[in-house]
């Protein structure tokens, strides 16, 4: 299972996200958007919005910090 | 059902201090709230929270987590309350998005959240391009024109967070001068690439995908400015609406007396979501621990 995390240091959803993940062992790849221009594009350009965190789980993009289905992909 | 003696709804600084004292007290106590640490979280620099003379809003969230967790206190975060009614048996039944409690008393402390702007288009760009938090989401529009609507202690953090990263800031505020704090306000005057527009209101919000112009109001006249972000910062409003049963004041802000007691007798509340006045981190703290003793002696005389 592959997992990336965009996010900027100062957003509290982001780090509740992370959080979250570490709870249930999950490791994953923790953008910074803040320092990485490129990132913070691609982060636009696949979730086709500007908000923080968004959560990548194998390819499928989820927006906010959504456990509910951030729970579900990683139980697929 | 099982009865809890205490409902503590909002985990913000005062529904986590009242958390704390209920734990002290021994009373059976649940804590129901759609966050952590509520607007603290979202808060830049605390200088003015007695103990530490400087954290930022997030470490202190951290902090009054693990002391809540300290006690052991259960938690039911990412739910949101959405009606409180008292039952003939004197009982408060709480219903949320996710279900239904009893409890002998409550205390109320959902806190505040953002106001919008209420035009056009706010909606629909949400999140792109539209946003409410530029401690968060500020970072993904550098090299960008934005405009930030507010000429408060808020609206000017962000235009001096802003600044630094894009080639040019609109400062966008009804009244006729700003009336954030005098240090914020002379350092966005002497910034080359602020433009302050006063008396002025935002009309609309438009793009394609995402924000490209928003329309402002001045005068009579309507201007169209050419902007990629906008970052509304125009106050809050109180997490009150499911409270129906509760007096408030004209700003919906629960009206509580100085032993946090509501209209309704066993319901208590405390910090943002109240009429106290002054909204502080260190008062709703404060507020939170009143909340909690009167409920405890309610629940000892009842």
């Amino acid at each position: 299972m592959e997992i990336k995390v965009y996010s900027t240091p100062t957003c509290p959803y982001c780090k509740m996200a992370k959080d979250y993940l570490h709870s249930k062992d999950a490791p994953f790849e923790d953008i910074d958007v803040s320092s990485d221009n490129q990132a913070a594009e691609e982060m636009v350009k696949i979730s086709g919005q500007m908000g923080v965190p968004v959560v990548v789980v194998d390819g499928q993009v989820v927006v906010g910090f959504d456990k509910t289905r951030i729970e579900t992909l990683l139980n697929s | 059902m099982k009865i809890y003696d205490l409902l503590i709804l909002g985990a913000g600084p005062a529904g986590i201090t009242a958390a704390v004292y209920s734990a002290r007290k021994k009373m059976d106590a649940l804590v129901i709230s759609e966050d952590i640490g509520g607007q603290t979280a979202w808060s830049g620099d605390i200088e003015n929270y007695t103990g530490y003379q400087f954290i930022t809003g997030p470490e202190l969230t951290s902090k009054f987590q693990e002391h809540m967790k300290a006690f052991g206190i259960k938690v039911n975060t990412f739910e949101k309350a959405t009606d409180i009614k008292k039952q003939d048996d004197g009982l408060i039944k709480t219903k949320t998005d996710k279900g239904e409690y009893l409890s002998k008393t409550l205390i109320v402390a959902t806190g505040k959240r953002s106001r919008p702007l209420g035009v056009e288009g706010e909606n629909e760009f949400k999140n792109k391009g539209v946003t409410y938090c530029a401690t968060c989401d500020g970072p993904l529009f550098k090299n960008k024109v934005v405009a930030i609507v507010g000429g408060g202690n808020s609206g000017l953090e962000a235009t001096l967070q802003m600044m630094k990263i894009c080639p040019k800031v609109y400062l966008i505020d009804v009244a006729e001068s700003l009336k954030a704090d005098a240090v914020m306000v002379e350092k966005a005057k002497s910034a080359s690439n602020v433009e302050i527009w006063s008396n002025s209101k935002v009309k609309k919000v438009s793009g394609d995908k995402f924000v490209k112009h928003i329309e402002v109001q001045r005068q009579g006249k309507t201007h169209k400015l050419d902007v990629e972000g906008v970052f509304v910062e125009i106050g809050l409003e109180p997490n009150s609406e499911f409270a129906g049963i509760l007096d408030k004041n004209e700003a919906g802000e629960i009206k509580v007396d100085c032993h946090n007691r509501t209209n309704v007798e066993a319901i208590f509340a405390a910090g943002d979501v109240t009429d106290v006045p002054e909204k502080q981190i260190i008062i709703a703290c404060g507020e939170g621990s009143k909340a909690c003793l009167s409920a405890s002696k309610y629940l000892a005389t009842h």
